[in-house]
């Protein structure tokens, strides 16, 4: 398996040494008396794939979740500490969560289409946050994000058909495309793939290699492979602890640590 | 007598019950699992095969012994008694009486020999259900208990016979419907159609008419009271409160649900919850008196402060409170369809940068508008079967008005204003309660079709 992490295309690799997208230090975060998250910090370069891996319940998810806050809708969750995007504070009392969202778009583990049609489950973002104001420009706004979403030749001719009837592959492609309609800067992916079939998988692999042209990506995966396969950077949490974060490549070629060589090698999780 | 079949038929069942468990454990002989089916199904199978014949013996032999004593009675009475019906009835009276020892005064000897006929043939008769009973019980147990074996398999029997008595109880509710439809579509038949029947309207003259009055003249000299069958007014009447009704509790029963669902905290929700259930607990005659003596007057009041002309009983008044009625069915189902919505729509709408109250209103309410929907035309249909506030709080003067301001009356009301007192089943004005039964339930029939057919169409949208 690493012999394939080794062959990283090194253009991707160079594109790692940009500067951080979002910044984390002495991040906790509580639910009710569980202590789920323990004093992570790390660094998310900007334009390139960051994944989070680990076994379950070690909290990769609820970090990332904290990056778009979307841990405010859950009332027993309580985070502490400190995540810039941008040098910006985002759990400052200033900022405002609804504009955070619309810049730091997610997509989550089982596709979430709206039950509306193709066209208006990508058209909500946009008509929400105003960012078309004619319907010839709301067409463009739409048929861009199902173009970048490559779902666009699958779809044209059924625009109007409800989103929830498509295959579960390209519900997730259609969720992608709806975060992208809102012209986000980061796009956060907790198991995008974990409900697919491996085709589907590959379909969407390719997407988010497409996608880092113009976008920061941090991932959340069970699949060592898939993060080996489409990430540059890795990060290994275990038991509610960062324990490892580095380049894809040294990760899994020449870990650091004995609990992050035993978890890429199988030996637990 | 029957209270000692029963107490008997309880004590048998538990005993073949206990009987046939014990039997099957003895077969078993220690290795219970050795039998097909676990002992307990042996004793329930039993416990059946005594029950259900003692009752069915029961069931059809007392009505049958009942017959059997009455022609016996009648059998010793001259025939000119027998083949008149009146006469007949009185005779039958009397002899109920002697027999129990109620007749007041010295009975005619044809009378106690009748009573006496009466009394052995059913002491017979009944002696003889109790019998036929036991001996059905015994032989039900005796055919079960024979049977017991370690490859016998009561387990599936016993499904089988639990099958059958949900299959009779289903069938008990649905054939109940289907009766009083029936009745009421026979005797709206004879009201249309009947031609003995004075004063009839024609299908089209009670469908469009547009003037209501029921009352006939009983007498020659009671002078030329107009009849008349319009059912226009009590339709607009109906209509008018039902709709005063919704626009009370459609926004708030929707949005006090909204706010439950998606707002409250859950200390809040489970305070408001039970006394939302409350106000649906109240009955409605209750909720009647209070229209009547306190919003009306009140209603009334403020209408003269503004120069309004306001009858005493007003379809406003009667609406309100109706309108109060609805409010926690439309809450309570509405606040069920809201939490069934995934929570990972709303995660979606988040995510993408919405609002809580956009959310609710951009993804949650379409999601849940089906349910929605189908709440509202329950709570339609429950508003236009509604009585008791009406009657109280609305008034009785069938009118073809939309103004909220007036008394108006609705077919519920009239159907209760026809029913009350004595009644003669071959006059025009009581079978014409049939008729507005059957639209009443013909309407509330469309509406619930219609929100079925709502539901279903939409029920698929999401997961």
């Amino acid at each position: 398996m690493s012999d394939a992490v080794i062959t990283q295309e090194p253009a991707r690799s160079a594109a790692v040494q940009s500067r951080a997208k979002v910044v984390a230090r002495d991040v906790n975060v509580h639910y009710g008396d569980k202590h789920a998250l323990q004093q992570v910090a790390i660094d998310v370069p900007e334009k390139a794939v960051t994944a989070f891996i680990g076994p379950s319940g070690c909290g990769k998810s609820t970090f990332l979740r904290c990056i778009n806050r979307m841990n405010d809708t859950i009332p027993i969750c309580r985070v502490t500490g400190h995540i810039e995007v941008d040098g910006r504070d985002i759990y400052d009392p200033e900022i405002d969560v609804v504009q955070l969202r619309a810049r730091v778009g997610m997509v989550f583990q089982k596709p979430n289409p709206f039950p509306k049609s193709i066209y208006e489950n990508v058209a909500y973002g946009p008509r929400l946050h105003g960012l078309a104001s004619t319907k010839a420009e709301l067409d463009a706004v739409v048929e861009d994000a199902l173009r970048r979403a490559s779902l666009w030749n699958e779809v044209n001719d059924r625009l109007d058909q409800p989103g929830t009837g498509l295959s579960g592959g390209q519900q997730q492609r259609l969720c992608i495309a709806r975060a992208i309609a809102v012209n986000p800067e980061i796009i956060l992916m907790d198991e995008p793939c974990s409900a697919l079939d491996p085709i589907a998988t590959a379909r969407i692999e390719e997407l988010i290699d497409e996608l880092i042209e113009n976008f920061t990506i941090i991932i959340v995966t069970h699949s060592m492979q898939q993060a080996a396969r489409v990430s540059q950077r890795t990060a290994f949490f275990h038991m509610g602890r960062l324990v490892e974060e580095g380049p894809t490549e040294q990760i899994f070629s020449n870990p650091k640590d004995r609990r992050t060589q035993d978890y890429i090698t199988g030996r637990f999780g | 007598m029957t209270l000692l079949y029963f107490l008997i038929m309880a004590l048998l069942t538990a005993g073949a019950f206990v009987a046939a468990r014990r039997r099957a454990v003895a077969v078993a002989g220690g290795h219970q699992a050795a039998l097909h089916s676990r002992p307990n199904h042996h004793g329930y199978l039993a416990a059946f095969a005594v029950l259900l014949p003692m009752l069915a013996i029961f069931s059809f032999g007392m009505p049958f012994v009942e017959r059997a004593a009455k022609s016996a009675a009648f059998a010793t009475m001259p025939a000119e008694i027998t083949a008149d019906v009146l006469k007949r009835a009185v005779a039958t009276r009397d002899i109920e009486n002697f027999a129990t020892g109620k007749f007041a005064g010295e009975a005619p000897r044809a009378v106690k020999e009748a009573a006496a006929a009466l009394t052995s043939t059913r002491e017979n008769g009944r002696a003889t259900v109790f019998g036929l009973g036991l001996l059905t019980a015994a032989a039900g147990f005796l055919l079960v208990r024979g049977r017991i074996t370690l490859a016998f398999r009561a387990r599936n029997r016993f499904e089988a016979v639990v099958r059958i008595i949900l299959i009779a109880c289903a069938a008990i509710a649905v054939l109940t419907t289907i009766g009083i439809v029936f009745s009421v579509l026979f005797e709206t038949f004879r009201f249309f159609f009947d031609p003995s029947l004075k004063g009839r309207p024609t299908v089209s003259e009670f469908l469009f008419g547009t003037e209501w009055n029921p009352q006939a003249a009983m007498r020659a000299d009671q002078g030329d009271i107009r009849t008349a069958f319009g059912f226009l007014p009590l339709l607009t009447g109906t209509l008018l409160i039902t709709l005063i009704a919704m626009l009370v509790a459609g926004p708030l029963g929707l949005f006090s649900a909204i706010y439950l669902a998606e707002y409250a905290g859950p200390r809040v929700r489970g305070a408001a919850k039970p006394v939302l259930e409350i106000l649906a607990g109240i009955p409605t005659v209750v909720l009647g008196f209070f229209a009547a003596l306190t919003v009306a007057p009140l209603v009334r009041a403020a209408g003269e402060r503004m120069g309004l002309d306001v009858a005493s009983e007003s379809a406003l008044a009667a609406g309100l409170v109706m309108g109060m009625m609805i409010i926690p069915f439309i809450s309570s189902l509405a606040d069920d369809v809201i939490n069934a919505v995934p929570q990972s729509l709303r995660d979606g709408a988040y995510a993408l940068g919405s609002t809580k109250s956009e959310t609710i209103r951009r993804v949650v309410l379409p999601a849940a508008l089906p349910g929605i929907v189908s709440a509202f035309m329950l709570a339609v249909s429950r508003a236009v079967g509604e009585t008791m506030i009406v009657v109280m709080a609305a008034g009785l003067a069938a009118k073809l008005s939309f103004n909220p301001l007036d008394a108006v009356t609705t077919i519920t009301v009239q159907i209760k204003t026809i029913l009350v007192g004595d009644q003669e089943f071959d006059s025009a004005k009581t079978l014409a309660a049939f008729a507005l039964g059957f639209v009443l339930f013909f309407v509330t029939l469309v509406l619930n079709v219609i929100a079925l057919q709502i539901v279903r169409r939409y029920r698929e949208q999401y997961d």
